[in-house]
Order: structure tokens, then C-alpha cells, then sequence
């Protein structure tokens, strides 16, 4: 799948920022005032931002409402829905909490369950492509989850629990990424059944039906990259997960060793999510000879 | 609304026979030609003349190779659009209810004034059957011509569509496949039509035929009588033969 910078910018951006909505949610950490006022900043910066960049993918942004009509059916549309409850929630919150020294406890844990669900159902967009066998497994909320709940706890300076969740997340992303790269082939899907042909022979590609691309092809069958595909792996586990740890379990916690963490985990995260979209094989590949 | 109906009044539909198929590309090119001035906004290029033109298509023809076991390769040319499905992911996907599928008869179409070109749809379906246009930034796809099939405006043999009407070698069918005594449908049945990647649950209403087996070569009686007679070269050509395999 083509990696668009928006889509990998709304799915990372938006993450942390309700990973760190959801710990303002529980209270951790205990601040009001001005110091509130920052990291709900944050928090809502990031959500934001994220969600406004993935109007960017759109081809007629300008009708985005519409997308709040079929939450009956559609996870892009419940993901819409639950991140403007999410932001209305949490924004009362943070109204109590900044500038009247008032903590609403049941509304803070309302929220913290609603970023939750937001990045669940942000997850959901691909778990439940099936045409994609890597997106359409378990493991994709799984990660998505832990992301959000790693990101929200560094940023909130929940160290005590965001040393042993680095670990968590670079283990499971490295597990699902090996897990992953047999789905296709699990899927059943092959140039036999996309054809139906399967059964009189070896079927392959003897011409394609231009000699250009064309959309599908850029959006669908994007290939480039893929090669360094093992090192990008590497560095994103080392940045995303082994580096900050190593910050936080070697060094003197403070803040500009604070900020270098934070830096060196969006950049493991940015790479980490060019590579669930780059390495993603789609089922039309099959019919271009290609994955 | 992007729930799917639990029945279809008709499934019209398509059945392209592979082993008619001549892979002319005429079904791709009169598809574009109607597609372009009819429903929905047009089809369009990008950099059409130039050194890397793209554009958008309802309609695209693969050629594959088959290699049996034993025997040669065979080519068999592949139309591919969109298939109807029965439970069609790209439906359900949508979050702005401008993919639907119709109750009366089962197409699959796509509302442009409420698509926002967010591009799910596309990545739902398994066959490549969804385009979004560059240009209008909506999603583009097969409408079965809707608006020829029912277009009371013209002669009776033109209202199916476009692909059907210009295939020249007769490959392409419409009727409706949920009838079965439909001759769509006892096509399907006599030539054993099957559906495409059915590991995806998507039940497509649109079935190929299945090229028909090759004709084993024939046994000629008299293929014995033109073995070659001289075995070993005798003369001048057996001499040359003994003195070349010397050197």
C-alpha cells in the first residue's frame, strides 16, 4: 500500500496525542494551572493535527462531514464519531482542571476509556481490510494500542511505566513483524484464484493491461522501498523502543534527556508506520504479477 | 445507506467467457468512451500525450499465461470490472453512505455528490474493480450501465452495456444471474462459470467461464511412414561426420 505522509501522520500523531489525553484522563500526572495548560496543549495539538492531516487524503475534503453518517456499518465513520466525543469530553475536563483547580474524576476516566476507543477504532480502518492479510489480524489494535498507551505515557512522564512498555512494544512489533510477513501466503490468495485459472496450470502475467501505471497500481501495488525494509525494521526498534528505554533506565531523568527520548520514539514511530503501509500487500498486486 | 441489502429483487450481472475472449481491448475503450459523457463526472487522463499518461478505467484487460503440466502455455486474455458482489466489502466501508448497493437489482453505484474521495472503498475490494479520478477526486467504477440498460431513449439491442454491445468475438453477457432460467444463468451452469478469489467471502455476481481444455494433437496414422529413413549418414556426409568427430 502506498504510504501516504497523511495517513502515517494521522495515525501516529493522533495516537499519542489520545495516549496522552488518556493518562491527563487518569490524573497522571496530578497537575492544574498553567502546567495543565501545557500538556493538554499537547494532547489536543496532537490529536488535532493528526486528525486534520488525514483530511489531506481526501480527494473532496470540503464534504468530510458526511463521514459522520454511517457509524452503523463503517469504522472510518465510528472513528470520526469517537474522536469528536473523545475531544468534547476531555475538553471539559481540561476546562475544569485549568482554570478552576477542579478535577471531574468520572469525567476524566470517560475520557481516558474514549481515547481508547478512538485508537481502537482508528485501528479498526485497516484490521478490517481483508484484502490486506497483514492489516486483517488481531495483532494490528494490539499494536496500535500500545503505541498510544507507550507514546501517552512518555509524554505524560509516566516513567515508572513507560520504561517496562518500550520493551512490550519493540518485542511485540518485532514478533508481529515476523508474524506478518507469512500472512499473505496464509491468506490463500494467489494469482490461481485471483484468475480462477488455478486449477488448468501455473498462472502468470504475460501482459499487463497498459504500459503505465495507473491508480491502483501507485495506491495498491507500491513496491518501492521494501528492499531496505529489514534495516528500517531495525532502526525503528531501536529508536521506537531500545533508545528511550536505555534514556530512562541509564540516565538522569530530565528534561532534555526527556525530549531526546521523545524525538528518537517519533521517529521509531514514524518509520515503524511506513512500514505497516509500504509492506502491506494488497490482493489486486495479484493481478498485476506483483504483491 | 452502506448497509447491504439481505436480498436483491435481480442480480444483474456479467459473464465473460475466457475462452472467447480475443483480448481486442474494444470492451475497455467503449466503456471509456460511455462512461466519460454519461453518469457521473467524466473519465479522466493525466499527461495523455505525454511520457507517462495515466487515467481513470472502469474496464481493464490482463492477459495471463498458463502453463499446464504438460503441454504448451496457453494465453488467456482477462477483462476485469467491477463484479456486483453480493457482499461487497467496498459497501460497508464507506463512512459516507455514497456507496450502495441497489435493492432492485443489485448494482453496486456510487453517489459522486456524497463521496469525499477518501479511497476505502478502493482498498476494501479485492479485484482492483474501484478507481478514484484524479481530476473530480471520486470514486470512479462499473455502473453496468445503468443508464443504458433501462434507457427506454434507445433502440431495444443497445440497452445493455457498452462492454456486451461492442464485444466483438461475443465474450461478454448480461442478464440476470439471480434467475435461473436466465440465459446468463444457464450459461453459468452448462460451462461451470466460477467466481474470482472466493476465499474473500465477497460472492460476486459477475462469473467467468472457464477457457475450454486444448485439443490433444491427433494421432496420424501415417506419422510412422515419415520417420527418417537414413539413421547414420553414409558417403561423403558419413566421412565428413567420422573425420569432424575425430578432430
Amino acid at each position: 500500500m502506498h504510504p501516504a505522509p497523511s495517513i502515517i501522520a494521522f495515525t501516529v500523531l493522533s495516537g499519542l496525542g489520545f495516549g496522552l489525553l488518556g493518562f491527563l484522563g487518569l490524573g497522571k500526572p496530578d497537575v492544574s494551572g498553567f502546567t495543565a495548560f501545557v500538556f493538554f496543549f499537547i494532547g489536543f495539538g496532537l490529536a488535532i493535527s493528526g486528525l486534520i492531516s488525514s483530511t489531506f487524503h481526501l480527494g473532496n475534503p470540503q464534504r468530510a462531514l458526511k463521514a459522520f453518517s454511517q457509524w452503523r456499518t463503517s469504522w472510518l465513520s465510528r472513528e470520526g464519531w469517537l474522536s469528536v466525543a473523545t475531544l468534547i469530553v476531555m475538553g471539559i475536563y481540561a476546562i475544569g482542571i485549568i482554570f478552576f483547580h477542579t478535577r471531574f474524576a468520572i469525567l476524566g476516566i470517560l475520557g481516558a476509556l474514549l481515547c481508547l476507543a478512538t485508537v481502537f477504532a482508528t485501528s479498526m480502518i485497516y484490521t478490517q481490510i481483508k484484502t490486506v492479510p497483514r492489516w486483517n489480524h488481531w495483532s494490528t489494535p494490539v499494536l496500535f494500542l500500545l503505541y498510544s498507551i507507550t507514546g501517552g505515557a512518555l509524554l505524560s512522564g509516566q516513567v515508572w511505566i513507560a520504561e517496562p512498555l518500550f520493551l512490550l512494544l519493540g518485542a511485540a512489533q518485532l514478533v508481529f513483524w515476523m508474524f506478518g510477513d507469512n500472512l499473505f501466503a496464509d491468506s490463500g490468495s494467489n494469482m490461481g484464484t485471483a484468475t480462477g485459472l488455478g486449477s488448468l496450470g501455473k498462472v502468470r502475467l504475460f501482459e499487463g493491461p497498459h504500459s503505465g501505471g495507473n491508480y491502483l497500481t501507485r495506491e495498491m501495488v507500491h513496491v518501492v522501498g521494501r528492499k531496505h525494509a529489514v534495516k528500517l525494521r531495525v532502526i525503528s526498534v531501536f529508536c521506537l523502543a531500545l533508545l528511550p528505554w536505555a534514556i530512562f533506565t541509564f540516565f538522569n531523568f530530565g528534561h532534555a534527556w526527556a525530549l531526546l527520548a521523545v524525538i528518537l520514539h517519533l521517529i521509531g514511530a514514524f518509520v515503524s508506520r511506513w512500514l505497516f503501509f509500504a509492506q502491506a500487500e494488497h490482493t489486486v498486486g495479484l493481478y498485476y504479477g506483483a504483491r | 445507506m452502506t448497509q447491504l441489502p439481505t436480498s436483491t429483487e435481480k442480480k444483474l450481472g456479467l459473464v465473460i467467457d475466457l475462452d472467447t475472449c480475443v483480448g481486442c481491448h474494444a470492451c475497455v475503450v467503449s466503456c471509456k468512451g460511455w462512461n466519460t459523457e454519461n453518469y457521473g463526472a467524466p473519465l479522466s487522463d493525466q499527461n495523455a500525450y505525454g511520457a507517462d499518461p495515466t487515467g481513470t478505467f472502469l474496464n481493464r484487460v490482463h492477459s495471463f499465461e498458463v502453463q499446464p503440466e504438460r503441454g504448451a502455455a496457453q494465453t488467456i486474455h482477462f477483462p476485469k470490472s467491477c463484479l456486483h458482489c453480493e457482499d461487497a466489502p467496498c459497501v460497508t466501508v464507506c463512512p459516507t453512505g455514497a456507496s450502495y448497493k441497489r435493492v432492485e437489482d443489485g448494482i453496486v453505484l456510487v453517489n459522486e455528490t456524497d463521496c469525499i474521495g477518501c479511497g476505502l472503498c478502493a482498498w476494501a475490494c479485492p479485484y482492483g474493480a474501484r478507481e478514484m479520478d484524479q481530476k473530480e477526486g471520486v470514486m470512479k467504477k462499473c455502473t453496468l450501465c445503468v443508464d443504458r440498460i433501462y434507457n427506454e431513449n434507445l433502440p431495444e439491442e443497445d440497452r445493455q452495456p457498452a462492454c456486451v454491445r461492442t464485444c466483438p468475438a461475443g465474450a461478454r453477457h448480461f442478464g440476470d444471474l439471480g434467475d435461473e432460467t436466465s440465459d446468463v444463468s444457464k450459461l453459468v451452469a452448462e460451462r461451470g462459470g466460477i467466481d474470482l478469489m472466493p476465499e474473500q467471502g465477497t460472492k460476486p455476481v459477475n462469473k467467468y467461464l472457464p477457457p475450454r481444455p486444448k485439443d490433444e494433437a491427433a494421432i496420424d496414422v501415417l506419422a510412422p511412414f515419415l520417420e527418417p529413413v537414413a539413421e547414420e549418414a553414409t558417403g561423403f556426409l558419413g566421412w565428413l561426420d567420422r573425420t569432424l568427430e575425430k578432430l
